[in-house]
């Protein structure tokens, strides 16, 4: 008995320095982790602040001189801003036009999508991956790539941006879908399909009422996102509210009024529909009494 | 309804359930019907009916064609009878004096194209001759202002286009056009041309093979050192500069994110509920954060591109202002979900507030921020690329400049592959780390 408790102290002794040991070298790991880290910080900035036209350290003190030209001119020609506010309406709802097609279109796309990539419920199962590889290509080509060429091929207007957005959305949304698809209950498809349902009827009457509100939620999420890309993509000369705005800073001084209202339309637009979907998200996750 | 019936269908579970599925089978139609509404006056709102007339084919063709293929122009300058041989017209394409391919022959003031085996085009002075396999001989001159036109049966056929002062021939083969100023002849080849070395390297026209084992073709350099110079300094396709494009666009993603996230991880603790206890701070952190990501990426390019001029450094700054919105509230969403129990079994061994949160807090939440952290650096290699477009810089310029100039479409697909390889390669990379820092091995 006596050399067994011995042999456990030993024992107990190894696996404390082991432990420690294992300690010191995750600790050195970390260390050495968190140097490459910063070098690459460091040097990072620092290519980057010698390849801008301005450096960081002469910008920095020039930073609030344009919002402040901005803020003041608008302040002067205050009384013209709910005018501008008008005036930019249309641009505004072409902007949110865009961005809700293209997401009530790139949402239905995915919906197919991820019906035909998820395990379990695919019509053909070993076109699967295929479908996976779509939403892969559809999701890594940035909308603004897909916009500019359309651009070229139909010219300036807003159907460039809701394609290339509701490609991009397909690809994005059908991924999040499958996800939420593959937990689906399949037992309503079971009896569905033992009364001869086809396809798609197992999956509009089966599937879809089981999966509507995650999807709902995940489409919400898009859209404010969409919203963004879609300013962006006026900017780049798709129409809307960002092609109003690239016109007015281009003019400079004597216009920034007329920027200022985009500013404050775009942030309130942006901010608005932020809440709303939030709100509404809040209330399919936690049912209808909350809010 | 009455109170009777009300309290008949109260009472009654088969009406009931009718009534039930009655307002099911409502919403199931009015969802459809307001979609199909919206998209109704989508269709007028966004012209769409006029969308056919705005719509260049003859772009689309270019585009197409440009993309997998390149032209070789033979062009004979009609002012001073000049003949040249130039890849895509480029100045950088054009072949030496006497060096031309092996499908153009001259001989004094008659040059031979060869378009295809049976296709041959001929310059003879100003005339141009073209022997069309199945159709017969074409001739063309200049006539004064006019061009003459004489074909075997002596009427246009579909596949020529003459006007007085212009005449296009178009085979699978190649074209022929004729202006006042030049007779040129196009001969298509697939793929990229001059995509490795441009005609005024030595390393032109020989094969990777000889390249890397085979004797000394420059004198003065090392075959691999010299063919790695010239294709990396290609004055065409300038590998050299697309690949700092590409490095400076991945630069912008990586800084702002990972810089956002060093500013967002102090101010998260500061807008989380269960650790910031001064309601006040917390309220206006918050709106803070809100504000970074309501002013968005856009807005924020704009105003920092005034301070900072182009480049990567106003992008990172972009990128780094709207992530500390998002990654604030991300960070300070996961710290309010964070478990006390481990915090307690750590104050218990009579750990300080700092060690609390050294042991308690950050061995929990380091797995979810640095997930966090990925997925969003992932998605602003994305970003950063369209940041570039407005604010120039990286890959996202070059993109735009191509497009603009619309010209070298082939460099436009090039850079459309290499965006698509990078975010792809970033996706795999980042969810490779995510798995490998998440599971711990």
């Amino acid at each position: 008995m006596a050399d067994l408790t011995a042999r456990d102290i030993d024992r107990a002794g190894d696996s404390r320095s082991a432990y420690l040991a294992l300690v010191r070298r995750r600790q050195t790991y970390s260390f050495l982790l968190l140097i490459v880290f910063v070098a690459l910080m460091v040097s990072g900035f620092r290519i980057a602040n010698d390849r801008n036209a301005g450096g960081f350290v002469d910008g920095l003190p020039q930073i609030l001189d344009f919002p402040a030209d901005v803020v003041s001119e608008a302040w002067r020609n205050a009384a013209e801003l709910p005018g501008h506010f008008l005036a930019f309406l249309p641009a505004l709802i072409e902007t949110v036009n865009i961005a809700a097609v293209a997401t009530l279109v790139g949402a239905i796309a995915a919906i197919v999508l991820a019906l035909l990539s998820t395990r379990g419920l695919a019509r053909w199962p070993r076109a699967i991956p295929l479908f996976r590889r779509i939403m892969d290509i559809m999701r890594a080509i940035p909308d603004i790539v897909i916009a500019l060429i359309l651009i070229f091929l139909m010219g300036v207007g807003p159907m460039p941006a809701v394609i290339a957005i509701a490609i991009h959305t397909a690809g994005a949304l059908g991924k999040l879908f499958s996800e939420v698809a593959e937990n689906a209950d399949l037992k309503p498809v079971e009896g569905l399909q033992s009364v001869g349902a086809r396809w798609l009827q197992q999956m509009y009457l089966g599937v879809l009422p089981q999966i509507a509100p995650n999807l709902l939620s995940y489409a919400l999420l898009r859209f404010e996102i969409n919203i963004r890309a879609s300013a962006i993509l006026g900017f780049v000369g798709a129409g809307g509210i960002g092609y109003e705005l690239k016109n007015a800073i281009t003019w400079g001084q004597g216009q920034f009024a007329e920027s200022a209202a985009i500013f404050i339309l775009l942030f309130a637009t942006i901010v608005f529909f932020d809440q709303l979907s939030s709100a509404a998200r809040h209330r399919l996750a936690h049912g209808k009494g909350a809010l | 309804m009455t109170d009777a019936t009300a309290s008949l269908a109260a009472t009654d579970p088969r009406a009931r359930a009718e009534a039930g599925i009655r307002r099911q089978r409502r919403i199931a139609l009015a969802i459809p019907a307001a979609i199909l509404l919206y998209l109704i006056y989508i269709f007028f709102a966004f012209d769409l009916p006029g969308l056919a007339s705005r719509l260049r084919v003859d772009n689309m063709v270019t585009l197409v064609s440009d993309t997998w293929s390149y032209k070789t122009h033979v062009t004979r300058d009609n002012r001073s009878g000049d003949v040249e041989v130039a890849i895509e017209g480029e100045r950088q394409g054009t072949y030496a004096e006497g060096a031309a391919p092996d499908w153009v022959t001259r001989d004094g003031d008659v040059t031979e194209i060869r378009l295809a085996p049976d296709h041959l085009a001929v310059f003879d002075g100003g005339q141009v001759r073209y022997d069309v396999p199945g159709y017969g001989l074409v001739t063309a001159e200049h006539d004064g202002r006019d061009i003459a036109l004489d074909t075997p049966d002596g009427t246009v056929p579909d596949f020529i286009s003459a006007s007085g002062a212009r005449v296009d021939i178009t085979t699978h083969a190649g074209r022929v056009s004729l202006t006042r100023n030049r007779n040129e002849v196009f001969r298509y080849f697939a793929g990229w041309e001059l995509f490795f070395f441009t005609l005024s390297s030595p390393y032109h026209g020989h094969a990777a093979g000889e390249i890397l084992f085979g004797d000394r073709i420059d004198p003065d350099r090392s075959n691999i050192v010299g063919a790695w110079q010239d294709f990396w300094g290609n004055p065409m396709w300038r590998h050299a500069d697309v690949a700092w494009a590409l490095g400076e666009t991945i630069l912008m993603a990586f800084l702002g994110t990972m810089g956002a996230a060093l500013v967002a991880l102090p101010l998260g603790f500061a807008a989380a509920r269960n650790f910031a206890p001064v309601l006040a701070i917390r309220f206006a952190v918050r709106r803070v954060f809100d504000f970074a990501r309501g002013v968005d990426a856009l807005i924020w390019t704009i105003l920092l591109s005034r301070a900072f001029g182009p480049g990567p450094l106003t992008g990172t700054l972009a990128i780094l202002l709207t992530d500390t919105g998002t990654f604030g509230k991300l960070f300070s969403e996961t710290l309010e979900n964070v478990d006390t129990r481990q915090i307690e079994g750590v104050r218990s061994t009579g750990a300080k507030p700092l060690q609390r949160y050294r042991f308690g807090v950050i061995p929990q939440i380091t797995p979810v921020l640095l997930s966090q952290v990925l997925y969003l650096l992932e998605s602003n290699t994305r970003s950063a690329t369209i940041i570039g477009a407005i604010t120039g810089g990286g890959i996202g310029l070059l993109l735009t400049q191509a497009i603009i100039t619309q010209k070298d479409w082939e460099e436009v697909s090039y850079y459309i592959v290499l965006i698509v390889v990078m975010v792809i390669l970033m996706d795999t990379v980042s969810g490779w780390l995510r798995n490998k820092l998440i599971r711990g091995d």
